[in-house]
């Protein structure tokens, strides 16, 4: 060893952290030498991975110290300091890559965060694709990348800045053995070319931890032991790390493991029960399963072995119905599988490979609704729900919800879930993934116990190797194909090799040779990457140029989400067109009918003049008052007009009458609106026979009342209604989305966060960045609009109280057009011309609201103040009116009947309507 | 089919359901507080409208006429010159300017009918208009009551009797509490439903169900009730305690009809629910369809505006949603108290669009599952 040694990359004391009530990490210590590659074992939720954030300043200290490099990592400035000098790569396969990105496009993104100019970042990413050898796959998005590719991708972002400190999280978790001897190598490699490197690194395959220089054994947040894999065998006396690990284990946790010990099967079982010939899935052009065959006999324990996406999971789906096979079938029983067939799927139990049972339900009701389900007799169900919460020791957690549980005792509840209603088929996709060793005993004991007494049959895929060894027999597969297909010993001694891992390796070289596969076998290169060891100046703070890269890194993922994309471009266009076009607040088209008692000229008159206005459609005559409730009420007619008998005789004595009108007032803001229509044609009507009898004179006033109306001049509810949408759908549609977009980045990996913290990037360049980003798509930068997505619906009523038109519409106050109901009264008819000679026949135009009915009269001079605007369109001529009350002098009208302009009419029309004026 | 497993899973999403805070929340909101609001944070037809004038008369019916102007319908006017009346109005000040021309006064006395303009600002419609007849009367009965000297009151030839029916007073909160309850149960539907398949797919249960002996109908039509019912629970309560109790509010119909009425309804928008999730595949996407779709739904069924002062297309095209004979259905019955012999055109539309949108969202369904 050198003196590298003596010093630490890294160390921790007293470090504590929760998370709310979990404590992941119980009063850590610990000292991790510099220049080796270290190892974390442990299985999962040990702790791993929150150690690993913290060491990454990607995790806020709680309790504790935590030094990297040389300082105080709960020093800001330090972090700053030391943060573009670590990398890290969080667990998961490829969750430090943006899925729909290219490879080079992933390097391009992570390299222009730490300032590289155009042609280094060409030469860093050139020389790292060589190293790792993906250089021929620089167009492929990182989606399409098998599992192997996209961990080495990965690291060569993380390794895109040279760092001092590398630290990969289960970086080969599901990536098949070759593949992670390969990723090893290059680490090797790069490790050879830059000595000073440290790695920190955690695994859940303790056979590769053998290759470590140093190892940390971890369990319940606690540190085990350290030191070196000899030290740690040596310690235990165990043959293998798996074994050690287990003798580490405090108390009787490590004590009450007896290993696995499956009795032999009886060879005299012949009956088949699983049958696969020539299985093919394709998915387009990609081939997921490649012509798979095999029989599994009754009671029989199978193993299918290889990597994520080779295939495993889809085979398992077409042997349980989940997917119809492209090619081939799939027998149970002898009987062809068929997705339709229940009775089949009774007999089967399935255990999906990532937790899938109901995390509301409590233990209990997830075992009685599967059971349920099954139909098992209802009087069957608490005693075979007993049997199955004793048999796999769920006593204790009986009413716990399944997420509050360690993920042993979850894997027990699926696998007794999936036996509750005694399967004689069991299909396990993955089920000890993740579990510790000695859960994972536990597990394997109650799948031989299945398979020798009851006879189950189990077909279950891994992808550990010491699990297969325990099958009775196994496949092993890559990229969609069944390579070999034996008992494990049979497997080895076919090539000639000590372990199964080895043997694995030697038939995927084989593979690959043969059918030259797109996986490229690489002879490793040493990584040039090291360069110039550039001391990367980190500027603190805002950096335009890292903004930048986020806003290019934020378009090209704009560009590939069509939903996303959809709404930023032509949400905003559909919804205004519906709101411009579909809310239409003019009123008109209205239906009404009369009951006319009078039957004289004068009634039908009255009649006609309603029915001749656009507003109103005339409707057959009412028969009577039931007929008025009827039609009222099925909403055929929104008015009914009664006109008593004797009307026009009372008329022409001037006895008082009255005519009856009943509206709809269901719709307030449409009932107001109609009841001004009503008014209008009443006082016109009035105002009309008044002329008849009195002649002009009657009508003239005492001042006139210009009204323009600008900006709109033709008062169409559209002009108004786009404009006051508009801020609105500003406002809305870029808030959501810049939420999406940062949902999208917390969500599915909320590791990417926290890699901007370690890569250094202040969070405010990436709100800027992504409001910058709508900015340049045409919509103006709002708000971050942090949140709105747990509560869609909230936001959606937000939306629609905001809208301006809301407050009109529970109001009804205004309505867009204006009537003109001049035309039936006036002798001469005819359009509305401004001349003389309009003088005295007085064409009268309506403003009526709410307030009451303004008729009025358009005179020559009207004009005189107004722009020039045609008016022959018939829309303009309502560009302005006259008001012209009359004074209040009873001789002009003679019989003290007043003029249909005064105000008191109005009062006393809109307070019989219970309207309100002011 | 199996009836038992519709109810098992039925069963299993309610108790999901019962322990999603963020949704139990969602609907409680809805159907109660949301109504509360809508209904009542209406503000007043006219209110503090912004007017100025130019008194070029200064006489004292000018100031007469000023002095008529004042809240809560209008701002105390702005005096101005007649040379800021264009720029106060382009720059948004000014909703109304009212010109009182040079001697006014002494023309009115004469009798020479001298005219006042009023400028509106067009685009701010709802003030514009109600506040233009509110100018024009305030005006008018300033002037004659300085003509004649004393205010008058009139009686007509022929009177008008005018009766609103079903809301006699045009009182918006009834409108507003049960449009409000309306667009709660339409929203709540596609909500609930769409999330619960979405949340099924995201943690991966619907493939473990699929391989038990249920069938894509059945976990459907699971939802579906499981859903419905929750929000036709909701809607019942929200109509008979928050609407017709705690508001007061009077509901014409028969409850019973409307609920059956809403029965049909949450059929088809829980089937479009279950169609949008297969759409979507994550929350998020859901959330932006959901936009997409609830809002052109909502603001062109009738229930925000009336139907038929919308172009003719927009209605024929409506006629295929499921809300549009919703909102008339239950204008009809809880407005108008309409009977089943009225409004069972629409419960036979219903009935029609739901079983297509059912059948469209299980074809896709069965699909989504492959």
């Amino acid at each position: 060893m050198t003196e590298a040694d003596h010093r630490s990359v890294a160390s921790v004391a007293g470090l504590t952290l929760r998370y709310g009530k979990v404590t992941a990490l119980k009063h850590v210590t610990l000292d991790i030498p510099a220049g080796i590659m270290v190892g974390l074992i442990g299985p999962d939720g040990v702790g791993k991975s929150s150690l690993l954030s913290l060491l990454a300043g990607a995790r806020e200290i709680q309790d504790g110290t935590v030094s990297v490099l040389g300082g105080d990592m709960r020093d800001a400035g330090h972090r700053r300091l030391v943060c573009p000098r670590i990398a890290y790569m969080p667990q998961g396969l490829g969750k430090n890559l943006y899925s729909t990105l290219s490879v080079e496009e992933n390097l391009t993104f992570f390299g222009s965060l730490f300032g590289h100019d155009e042609a280094e970042r060409e030469r860093r990413i050139t020389e790292l694709l060589a190293a790792t050898g993906m250089a021929s796959f620089r167009d492929r998005p990182a989606a399409k990348l098998s599992g192997g590719m996209k961990q080495k991708l990965g690291l060569c972002c993380a390794l895109i800045h040279d760092p001092d400190l590398l630290i990969l999280d289960e970086p080969t978790t599901g990536v098949d053995p070759l593949s992670r001897r390969q990723f090893w190598d290059l680490i090797d490699s790069i490790r050879l070319s830059r000595p000073t490197m440290s790695v920190i690194t955690a695994t859940a395959y303790l056979e590769e931890a053998a290759r470590f220089d140093w190892l940390v054994a971890m369990n319940a947040g606690e540190v085990l032991a350290t030191g070196t894999a000899a030290d740690l065998l040596e310690r235990t006396g165990a043959p293998d790390l798996d074994r050690a690990f287990i003798a580490l284990l405090p108390g009787e946790a490590g004590d009450g493991d007896r290993g696995v010990v499956i009795p032999p099967r009886d060879p005299g079982e012949s009956e088949i029960a699983i049958e696969a010939e020539n299985l093919t899935q394709k998915f387009g052009d990609f081939v997921a399963v490649d012509d798979v065959s095999f029989r599994i006999a009754k009671g029989e324990i199978f193993g299918f072995l290889g990597s994520n996406g080779c295939g495993k999971t889809t085979t398992m789906k077409m042997l349980t119905g989940l997917l119809e096979p492209t090619n081939g079938t799939a027998k149970l029983f002898g009987q062809e599988v068929d997705a339709s067939d229940m009775a089949v799927r009774r007999r089967v139990g399935f255990m999906s490979q990532a937790f899938s049972l109901y995390s509301e339900l409590t233990v209990r009701q997830n075992l009685e609704l599967h059971a349920r389900l099954f139909s098992l007799e209802e009087a069957r169900i608490p005693a075979r729900v007993e049997e199955m919460i004793e048999r796999f020791g769920l006593e204790d957690v009986e009413h716990a919800l399944p997420q509050a549980l360690p993920l042993g005792i979850r894997q027990r509840l699926s696998l007794a879930v999936a036996l509750i209603h005694g399967p004689e088929i069991l299909i396990l996709d993955e089920p000890t993934s993740g579990v510790d060793p000695v859960a994972r005993n536990g597990f394997w004991r109650i799948l031989g116990e299945l398979s020798r007494k009851d006879g189950v049959t189990i077909f279950v895929s891994t992808h550990f190797m010491n699990e297969a060894e325990w099958c009775d027999r196994i496949s092993l597969m890559h990229a969609g194909k069944v390579l070999v297909s034996d008992t494990a010993e049979a497997i080895k001694a076919s090539k000639g090799l000590d372990t199964l891992e080895e043997a694995f390796i030697a038939y995927l070289k084989e593979a690959m040779n043969a059918g030259g596969s797109a996986e490229p076998d690489e002879t490793v290169r040493p990584a040039g990457a090291g360069g110039p060891a550039s001391a990367l100046e980190q500027k603190q703070g805002f950096s335009l140029r890292r903004l930048l890269s986020y806003s290019r890194l934020e378009s090209l993922q704009l560009r590939r989400d069509p939903i996303r994309l959809a709404m930023a471009l032509v949400g905003s266009l559909i919804l205004m067109v519906v709101i411009g076009l579909g809310i239409n607040l003019d009123v008109e088209d209205l239906t009404f009918a009369a009951l006319d008692r009078d039957q004289t000229t004068v009634s039908r008159g009255y009649i006609a003049d309603i029915a001749g206005s656009r507003y109103f459609i005339e409707r057959p005559p009412l028969q009577s008052y039931a007929n008025i409730d009827a039609r009222m009420q099925s909403g055929e007619i929104n008015l009914a007009i009664e006109i008593p008998p004797g009307f026009a005789a009372d008329v022409a004595r001037g006895r008082k009458v009255e005519i009856g009108a009943w509206f709809d007032g269901a719709n307030p803001n449409r009932a107001n609106t109609v009841q001004g229509y009503i008014q209008g044609m009443h006082a016109d009507w009035i105002s009309g026979k008044m002329r008849e009898a009195l002649g002009s004179a009657a009508l003239s006033g005492n001042f006139e009342l210009v009204t323009r109306y600008r900006y709109n001049p033709d008062v169409k509810s559209i002009v108004a209604m786009v404009p006051a949408v508009l801020p609105i759908l500003l406002l809305m549609i870029p808030a959501i989305l810049t939420t999406l977009s940062v949902a999208r980045e917390k969500e599915p990996r909320l590791d990417h966060q926290l890699l901007r913290h370690t890569g250094d990037a202040p969070r405010i360049p990436f709100w800027q960045a992504t409001t910058l980003h709508r900015a340049r798509h045409g919509q103006l930068p709002f708000d971050d609009g942090d949140g709105g997505f747990c509560l869609p619906g909230a936001v959606y009523r937000q939306f629609l109280r905001l809208c301006p038109f809301r407050a009109d519409l529970c109001h009804g106050q205004h309505r867009a057009r204006l009537p003109r109901f001049r035309l039936h009264l006036q002798p001469g008819g005819g359009s509305l011309r401004h001349s003389a000679s309009d003088h005295d026949s007085g064409g009268a135009v309506f403003r009526c609201d709410r307030s009451g009915v303004v008729p009025a009269r358009v005179r020559a001079g009207d004009r005189r103040d107004l722009p020039d605007h045609p008016v022959r369109h018939r829309g303009s001529r309502r560009f302005f009116e006259v008001l012209r009350p009359r004074p209040n002098d009873p001789a002009d009208v003679g019989d003290g009947a007043v003029g249909p302009s005064h105000p008191g009419i109005l009062r006393d029309l809109s307070e019989e309507a219970g309207g309100v004026t002011p | 089919m199996k009836l038992d497993n519709v109810r098992n899973l039925g069963v299993k999403e309610l108790r999901g359901l019962s322990r999603d805070w963020m949704m139990l929340f969602l609907i409680a909101y809805s159907f109660s507080l949301s109504v509360w609001t809508s209904a009542n944070s209406s503000p007043e037809t006219l209110s503090k409208a912004a007017i100025s004038i130019v008194d070029e008369d200064q006489s004292h019916l000018s100031s007469r006429i000023l002095s008529a102007f004042y809240p809560p319908y209008f701002v105390p006017p702005h005096i101005i010159s007649a040379a800021e009346v264009d720029r106060r109005m382009d720059a948004g000040l000014d909703t109304f300017a009212l010109n009182i021309p040079p001697d006014f006064e002494r023309d009115v006395l004469a009798g020479k009918s001298p005219a006042v303009q009023l400028n509106i600002d067009a685009t701010r419609m709802s003030q514009a208009f109600t506040g233009a007849g509110y100018v024009s009367q305030i005006v008018s009965s300033e002037v004659s009551e300085f003509a004649a000297g004393h205010r008058a009151q009139a009686a007509t030839p022929v009177g008008l009797s005018l009766r609103a029916r079903y809301n006699p007073s045009l009182d918006p909160t009834w409108f507003g509490a049960i449009s409000s309850v309306i667009q709660s149960i339409t929203m709540l539907s596609l909500i609930l439903t769409g999330a619960a398949l979405i949340r099924e797919k995201e943690h991966g249960t619907v493939e473990h169900l699929l391989v038990m002996p249920v069938t894509a109908t059945e976990i459907m039509l699971s939802k579906v009730w499981s859903m419905g019912l929750v929000v036709l629970l909701g809607s019942a309560f929200s109509l008979v305690i928050v609407v017709e109790a705690l508001m007061a509010v009077p509901v014409a119909g028969s409850v019973p009809l409307f609920l059956a009425g809403a029965v049909l309804m949450l059929f088809a928008m829980t089937s479009l629910g279950i169609f949008m999730a297969t759409v979507a595949g994550t929350m998020p996407q859901f959330a932006l369809l959901m936009m997409m779709v609830l809002l052109p739904l909502q603001v062109l069924s009738g229930a925000l505006t009336p139907r038929e002062s919308m172009p003719e297309i927009i209605q024929f095209i409506m006629l295929a949603a499921p809300n549009t004979h919703f909102v008339i259905l239950s204008q009809a019955i809880l407005f108008r108290g309409a009977g089943i012999d009225v409004v069972w055109p629409q419960f036979a539309a219903l009935g029609l669009i739901g079983t297509v949108l059912f059948w469209l969202a299980l074809r896709r369904f069965r699909g989504f599952l492959k």
